[in-house]
């Protein structure tokens, strides 16, 4: 039973879509899949602040457009940045009493590249200042839209164009870097890792983060069968594989205090994740232990942040 | 006629006050080598409530920009200002407010580029941004400074232009520099610059997609219309400027002159440096040459029409640059030969470069120009660099 929930739960999920279906994301696209679920979750109430990647380009091809909320794209590197300015320019003009308040939601966009590497001295610097705000990243670990180049989000051992797999090489020989950790270490008063294998939970999370005050940030791991090399039938799996092998754990940060979303006592051996994703099919048995022995250890330091 | 009242100020200072004036929303700048007293001025004036608007200290010039983008298109009056490696740092998303039709305005204290570091006055900076598709318009001393950023938001925000406006201001000549001035009042400037309304809002009320992907088949389309819109910006550039001269007493155009009248030869400059090349006109004038001045005010839509009609008796221009195009000569010069080439055959134009990074440029100089072209009417560069150790 992949989540906790009670069987009527569903029911309680808006059948409208406010990310509008027709999209061109990839067959199989879990960015996609979590963009719905997240925009549900968002309601109507909300103004999107998208960075260049995936998501702008599979749903804004002039002159049609998926978002049924106002929405707006501007360059890669800079959502945290504008969405700064559209919130200030909504204090002022409460303030001024030029509009009134209706408790509008501002919330941030981009994939791993868009936060992880290019845009995360902005993202950075809008927690930093405390804008009300909630960031969501689409984690798909890589630069998926211009062609699976390796950012820093990429996990160790995966064949990337840019950090390809070969006689002399293993593929990405850095280790994914820890953007919830460093969301937390800004102190802000909402972190979260979420999946869109478990709708539920991401669409619970996005409305704690949304209801918060201040700062909030979303981790979003989406499964990308063009990228990752796995049949598109399979991106379900993949987001429950990544987290039943600990590879992705789920959980949230809420003022500091850490809680696990899931707890698995006997986690899957992290082969079974790494075995199904053509990424990850040259490595041998000694680097996917390699591997293993960083999940089991990553994974006893959030126990220890949880207890 | 509007009076005001005559004060000394700090050009930094002039521009912050008519920030303030306008009542301005959204406040964004990072101090990058180093700020101008223009940001610090308004976060004194915030501090102090004189001044309602948020203000956001960002890290970067590239994210101060951005905000000023996001502010702007959720319905704000935004406001930054910024110089050299700043404005180049922000480059990228310059080109975002014109594209976009949001009327961000922007003051830009215009210094040199590294490397060699150089915090002092050029035109480097504002020449590396000539394509950015904002109106631009350059100011000789804080009065102007004052004034063309009170009329750069009126422009900015007629629903007619709706592009994004950077007035230029000579790094320490004017930033730093304290003169007196007419400052009007509040009031008066309040009344000239009407509530802003962008038709376009990021509003949950009535949702719209902005910085859609323009694939081959609509590019071309939104360019054009983009340039078509720009273009027709110089109707309510002058509209504003002329309806300013008859509320405040101040007139400026695209393209303004000194001794022109019955000139054959033409000094061309821009910024600050006008005021002196005023002083040695004056002087050469008295040694018995025919010299006028040509100072170009706006500079992005370019003054076409204006520049001919400036110079149509004129058989030597001399042009003054502040910036170097490597490889090219002097931006400026290229622009006004590109300009003027199927207007005249014999109209000579000679381009010198100088004042960079904060060398001053005296009168003695520009009389070195004139007499320079004068005496080599075949010169063998295309371009001089004048005042500098061999």
């Amino acid at each position: 039973m992949p989540e906790k929930y009670s069987l009527f739960v569903p029911r309680l999920i808006t059948k409208e879509e406010n990310f509008a279906p027709g999209h061109r994301a990839c067959i199989g696209c879990a960015e996609a899949l979590a963009v719905r679920h997240v925009c549900k979750a968002l309601g109507k109430n909300v103004i999107i602040v998208n960075a260049t990647g995936c998501i702008e380009i599979f749903s804004s091809l002039f002159p049609q457009t998926s978002w049924q909320v106002p929405w707006i794209h501007t360059l890669f590197e800079n959502v945290g940045a504008v969405v700064s300015g559209v919130e200030a320019a909504y204090q002022a003009r409460i303030r001024k009493g030029r509009i009134e308040d209706r408790r509008v939601k501002f919330v941030g966009f981009g994939g791993d590249g868009a936060t992880a590497d290019i845009g995360l001295q902005p993202l950075s610097g809008a927690m930093e200042r405390g804008h009300d705000f909630l960031y969501c990243c689409f984690d798909n670990e890589a630069y998926m839209n211009t062609g699976i180049q390796r950012s820093s989000s990429t996990p160790y051992g995966a064949w990337t164009t840019t950090a390809p797999a070969g006689k002399q090489s293993i593929g990405q020989i850095t280790w994914k870097k820890n953007l919830p950790e460093i969301a937390v270490a800004h102190r802000i008063p909402y972190v979260a890792t979420a999946c869109p294998s478990y709708p539920f939970d991401l669409m619970d999370k996005v409305k704690k983060g949304l209801e918060i005050g201040g700062p909030a940030y979303i981790h979003i791991l989406s499964p990308c069968p063009t990228g990752w090399r796995y049949p598109p039938n399979l991106s379900i799996k993949m987001g429950l594989l990544a987290v039943e092998t600990g590879v992705f754990p789920l959980y949230e940060v809420i003022n500091g205090e850490y809680r696990l979303s899931f707890d698995f006592p006997n986690l899957k051996p992290v082969r079974e994740y790494l075995k199904e994703q053509g990424r990850f099919r040259h490595l041998t048995d000694d680097i996917m232990e390699a591997i293993q022995e960083r999940v089991d250890d990553e994974y006893l330091k959030l126990m220890e942040r949880v207890k | 006629m509007k009076k005001g009242k005559i004060v000394g100020l700090e050009g930094s200072f002039a521009i912050a006050e008519a920030v303030r004036m306008v009542n301005t929303d959204v406040i964004s700048s990072y101090p990058i080598t180093p700020q101008t007293h223009i940001v610090e001025r308004l976060a004194e004036m915030i501090a102090d409530g004189e001044l309602d608007a948020e203000f956001i200290c960002v890290e970067s010039e590239h994210s101060a920009m951005s905000a000023c983008v996001g502010a702007s298109a959720a319905g704000a009056r935004v406001f930054t200002c910024s110089a050299s490696q700043g404005l180049e740092l922000m480059h990228e998303v310059l080109y975002i407010p014109s594209s976009m039709r949001l009327p961000v305005v922007a003051v830009t204290a215009n210094r040199a580029l590294s490397a060699p570091l150089s915090v002092w006055c050029d035109h480097s900076d504002a020449m590396a941004i000539r394509d950015i598709g904002w109106i631009q318009i350059f100011a000789e001393n804080n009065q102007q400074a004052f004034d063309l950023t009170v009329c750069a938001y009126r422009i900015a925000e007629d629903k007619e232009v709706l592009f994004p406006a950077m007035v230029h201001i000579d790094g320490f000549y004017l930033s730093h520099v304290i003169e007196d001035m007419v400052l009007p009042d509040d009031e008066e400037v309040a009344d000239f610059i009407p509530e802003y309304e962008h038709p376009f809002v990021l509003d949950p009320e009535s949702p719209v997609s902005m910085g859609c992907y323009g694939p081959p088949f609509i590019y071309t389309e939104a360019k054009k219309a983009q340039e078509v819109a720009f273009g027709k910006s110089k109707y309510q550039i002058l509209e504003t400027w002329k309806e300013f001269g008859e509320t405040f007493g101040r007139y400026y155009s695209p393209v303004e002159t000194y001794k022109m009248e019955d000139a054959s030869i033409a000094l061309l400059t821009m910024g600050s440096i006008g005021e002196t090349a005023m002083l040695a006109v004056d002087e050469m004038r008295e040694g018995g040459k025919d010299v006028g001045l040509i100072r170009l005010r706006l500079w992005r839509p370019f003054p076409f029409t204006e520049l001919r009609e400036a110079v149509k008796d004129v058989e030597l221009l001399v042009v003054l640059d502040r910036a170097i195009s490597s490889g090219m000569g002097g931006p400026v010069c290229s622009e006004v030969k590109s300009a003027l080439y199927d207007m005249r055959e014999d109209l000579r134009i000679v381009g010198f470069i100088g004042g960079l990074g904060g060398r001053d440029i005296t009168i003695e100089v520009f009389k070195y120009m004139v007499n320079r072209a004068l005496e080599y009417p075949e010169k063998e560069e295309e371009f001089e660099i004048i005042d500098v150790r061999e």
